[in-house]
C-alpha cells in the first residue's frame, strides 16, 4: 500500500526471505552429506500398509467429493467399511461396527451437538 | 470469598462432574492406546466442547490431557511402546522392570508420581498466574513483542536438535496465519480471490489434521506389526510406594520443578520435559550405571515431570495468550470460543471461571489416583482394542469434527491437507510444535510490531527502551545466540 511503510506485504515478505535462507542452507546440509533426493518411508515397501495408507487417503478425498451428493450417512458407512476391510477387519465386524459407529456419530453430533450433517440423497427421509 | 464459592458452584455441578468422568475415561483409553496421543485427545474433544458451557469445555480438556499423560505410561511396561510421547523417555526402563517381576512397582509409580506432578505443577500455576498477571497489566505492545519473539525462539532453539529444520516449521506456521484478512491493514493476502481464504483458516481442522489424521497415518503404516504384551501380576499398585516417596523425595521435587518449567516455556511440553527429567536423574544419581536395567528412580523423576508440565503450560497461556506446549496451542482457541480471552485482565473479568478451572485441575489430579488403578486393571482388555476398528472409526469422527467447526467441507479439506503436510514433516524431522506455534501466535506478533513501529515512528531502539521489553529483548536475542555461540565455540575447538 503507498505512503505506509510497514504494510501488508512486509510481514509475508520478511517470512519469504527467512525461508528462502533456511532453504538454502537445509540444501547445503543435504548435499554436504550426499543424501540422497528422494527417500521413501520403510511401510512403503510392504503391500498391506501401502494399500492400507492409500485407502485412508482416497477414503478421505471421496468424503469431501461425495459428501453433499450422497449425504453423509451412506458416505460414512462406505468409507468406514473400505477402511476396515484394508486394515484386515472381518466383514461380519466390518458390517456391524461401519452402521454402528455412523449411527452414533449421527445422533452425537446431529442430535445433540446439532451439527448440520448432510443427508444428501436422503434428504427426504430426513429426521 | 464470593468468587470461589461461585467457582465451587460451577465445578460440582451434577452436569460439569460427569463431563469430567467421561473424559477422564476417555483420556486414559486414548492414553493407554499407543499411537494415541493426550494432543490428539484434546484436538479430538474440541468438537464436542464446541457446544459445552466454558467451564466443562475445559474440564474435559485438563482431565483428559492429564489422565493421558499418566495412562501413557501402561503400555511402556506392558507392551514396550508409550502410550503418549510423554512416555517415551523411560519406556525402555519400565519395560525393563516388567521383565525383572516388577511390573507392579513401576505402574505403581508412574501413577503416584504422576499425580504428585500433576498437583505441584498445578499448585505453581495458582500462585504463579494470578501474580504474573499483576505485572503483564502494565504490558505494552512493546513487551508483547517481545513476549511472542521469546516464545517463538525458545520454541525452535530450547527444544530441538536441529534448530533450522525448527525455523522452517516456525516460518510455515507464520506464513499460514498470514493467510486472509485479519491483518492490521486489513488487506487480503493470499486468498487467489476465495472467500474461504479470506476469513483466513480455521485452527482446528488444521490441528485436527496436524495432531490426529498425521498420526493415523503413521499408525496404519505400521498395522502389520502386531503387539506383544509382557505376562506380568498386577495386585496392589500401592504397594511399595511409601517408601519410595521416602527414598526419593529429591527426585520428585526436582522432577516437578523442572516440569512445570518446561511446560511454561512455549514450544516444549510433557515429552521434552521427560526426556530432560530422566537426564538429569541419571545425572545426579548416586548410582546412574543402574539406570537402563530396570531402576525406578529415573521413572519417578520423569513420571513426575511430565504430568506437571501439563499444569506449567498454561501459565503463558492463560495470562499472555501464548501456548506453552501443543495442548494449549489448542486450548487457547477455545478459550476465546468460550469468551475467556486469555491476557492478564482474565483474572478480573472471569475470575470464577478461571478459579473454577484450578478447581478442575486439582480435582483431576485426585481423581487419577482411584480412576488410575481402575485403568492399570483394565489395561489388558484396553490394549487389545483392534486397531483395524479404532483408527477407522476415530478417522471417521475426526472427518466429522472438522465439519462441525463452521459446518463447511472445507473443514476437512483443510484437515487432510494439513495431516498429510505434518506426516511428511514429521518423517522428515521437522517438528511440528513450532508450525502450530507460529499459526497461533503470527497475528499477534505482527500485530504488536505494528502498533509498536507507529509508537516509535520507525526507530528500532525504541524497543529496547522501556525497562521490561528491553530485558525480554535481550532475553530473546540470548535465546538465540547462546546455542549458536555454543555452537561455533565447539567447532572452533
Amino acid at each position: 500500500m503507498p505512503g505506509q511503510k510497514f504494510g501488508p506485504a512486509w510481514f509475508p515478505g520478511l517470512i519469504a526471505i527467512g525461508l528462502a535462507i533456511c532453504g538454502a542452507l537445509l540444501v547445503r546440509a543435504g548435499l554436504r552429506e550426499r543424501a540422497p533426493l528422494f527417500a521413501m518411508p520403510q511401510w512403503m515397501q510392504r503391500q498391506r500398509p501401502r494399500r492400507a495408507v492409500a485407502m485412508v487417503l482416497a477414503g478421505l478425498v471421496a468424503y469431501i467429493l461425495l459428501a453433499d451428493a450422497l449425504g453423509f450417512h451412506i458416505t460414512g458407512v462406505l468409507i468406514l467399511a473400505v477402511w476396515m476391510r484394508a486394515l484386515g477387519a472381518s466383514w461380519r465386524v466390518t458390517a456391524l461396527v461401519a452402521v454402528v459407529a455412523t449411527v452414533v456419530i449421527h445422533f452425537a453430533f446431529y442430535r445433540v451437538l446439532r451439527v448440520p450433517l448432510p443427508w444428501g440423497v436422503l434428504e427426504r427421509w430426513a429426521f | 470469598m464470593g468468587v470461589l464459592a461461585q467457582a465451587f458452584a460451577l465445578v460440582f455441578d451434577p452436569y460439569v462432574l460427569w463431563v469430567i468422568l467421561a473424559s477422564a475415561a476417555f483420556g486414559l483409553f486414548v492414553g493407554a492406546v499407543p499411537g494415541l496421543t493426550a494432543t490428539m485427545a484434546t484436538a479430538l474433544l474440541v468438537p464436542v466442547t464446541f457446544f459445552m458451557p466454558p467451564v466443562p469445555a475445559i474440564a474435559s480438556i485438563v482431565t483428559a490431557t492429564a489422565m493421558a499423560i499418566f495412562a501413557g505410561d501402561i503400555p511402556s511396561c506392558l507392551l514396550r511402546m508409550p502410550g503418549t510421547p510423554a512416555s517415551a523417555a523411560y519406556t525402555d526402563e519400565a519395560y525393563a522392570l516388567t521383565k525383572k517381576g516388577e511390573g507392579e512397582l513401576a505402574l505403581g509409580a508412574g501413577l503416584v508420581f504422576s499425580v504428585i506432578g500433576g498437583l505441584f505443577g498445578t499448585a505453581v500455576l495458582i500462585a504463579a498466574a494470578p501474580a504474573l498477571a499483576e505485572v503483564a497489566l502494565k504490558f505494552s505492545s512493546f513487551e508483547y513483542f517481545w513476549l511472542v519473539v521469546l516464545g517463538l525462539f525458545s520454541a525452535v532453539f530450547l527444544a530441538h536438535a536441529n534448530p533450522l529444520k525448527g525455523i522452517v516449521s516456525l516460518l510455515f506456521g507464520l506464513l499460514v496465519s498470514a493467510i486472509g484478512l485479519d491483518n492490521p491493514a486489513g488487506f487480503p493476502r493470499f486468498t487467489f480471490g476465495n472467500a474461504e481464504l479470506a476469513g483466513g483458516f480455521t485452527l482446528i481442522p488444521i490441528m485436527i489434521g496436524m495432531f490426529a489424521v498425521s498420526e493415523i497415518i503413521r499408525n496404519i503404516g505400521s498395522i502389520d506389526e502386531p503387539w506383544e504384551m509382557a505376562q506380568t501380576k498386577i495386585g496392589n499398585v500401592f504397594r511399595g510406594m511409601w517408601t519410595l516417596t521416602k527414598r526419593y523425595p529429591m527426585q520428585a521435587l526436582r522432577g516437578s520443578v523442572l516440569g512445570t518449567a518446561i511446560g511454561a516455556l512455549p514450544g516444549a511440553g510433557a515429552d521434552i520435559a521427560a526426556w530432560m527429567s530422566y537426564a538429569m536423574s541419571k545425572r545426579f544419581s548416586k548410582e546412574p550405571e543402574k539406570f537402563g536395567t530396570g531402576h525406578i528412580e529415573g521413572i519417578i523423576e520423569a513420571g513426575a515431570s511430565n504430568n506437571s508440565a501439563l499444569a506449567g503450560a498454561w501459565i503463558p497461556a492463560l495470562v499472555f495468550g501464548i501456548p506453552g506446549d501443543s495442548i494449549t496451542a489448542i486450548v487457547i482457541g477455545v478459550l476465546y470460543i468460550k469468551g475467556l480471552n486469555p491476557g492478564p485482565t482474565i483474572f478480573m473479568n472471569n475470575a470464577a471461571s478461571i478459579y473454577a478451572i484450578f478447581l478442575v485441575f486439582i480435582l483431576a489430579n485426585l481423581l487419577m489416583l482411584p480412576l488410575g488403578i481402575a485403568a492399570i486393571k483394565c489395561a489388558k482388555q484396553m490394549l487389545r482394542a483392534p486397531r483395524e476398528v479404532l483408527m477407522p472409526v476415530i478417522l471417521l469422527f475426526c472427518v466429522v469434527g472438522s465439519f462441525a467447526i463452521n459446518n463447511s467441507i472445507f473443514g476437512v479439506v483443510l484437515m487432510l491437507a494439513f495431516g498429510l503436510v505434518a506426516y511428511v514433516m514429521e518423517e522428515n524431522g521437522f517438528p511440528v510444535a513450532p508450525a502450530i506455534l507460529g499459526m497461533v501466535l503470527g497475528a499477534m506478533l505482527e500485530e504488536n510490531f505494528i502498533s509498536s513501529m507507529i509508537k516509535a515512528d520507525g526507530r528500532i531502539f525504541a524497543f529496547f527502551e522501556r525497562p521490561i521489553a528491553g530485558s525480554l529483548g535481550i532475553l530473546a536475542l540470548a535465546v538465540v545466540s547462546v546455542p549458536l555461540l555454543r555452537r561455533l565455540y565447539r567447532a572452533a575447538r
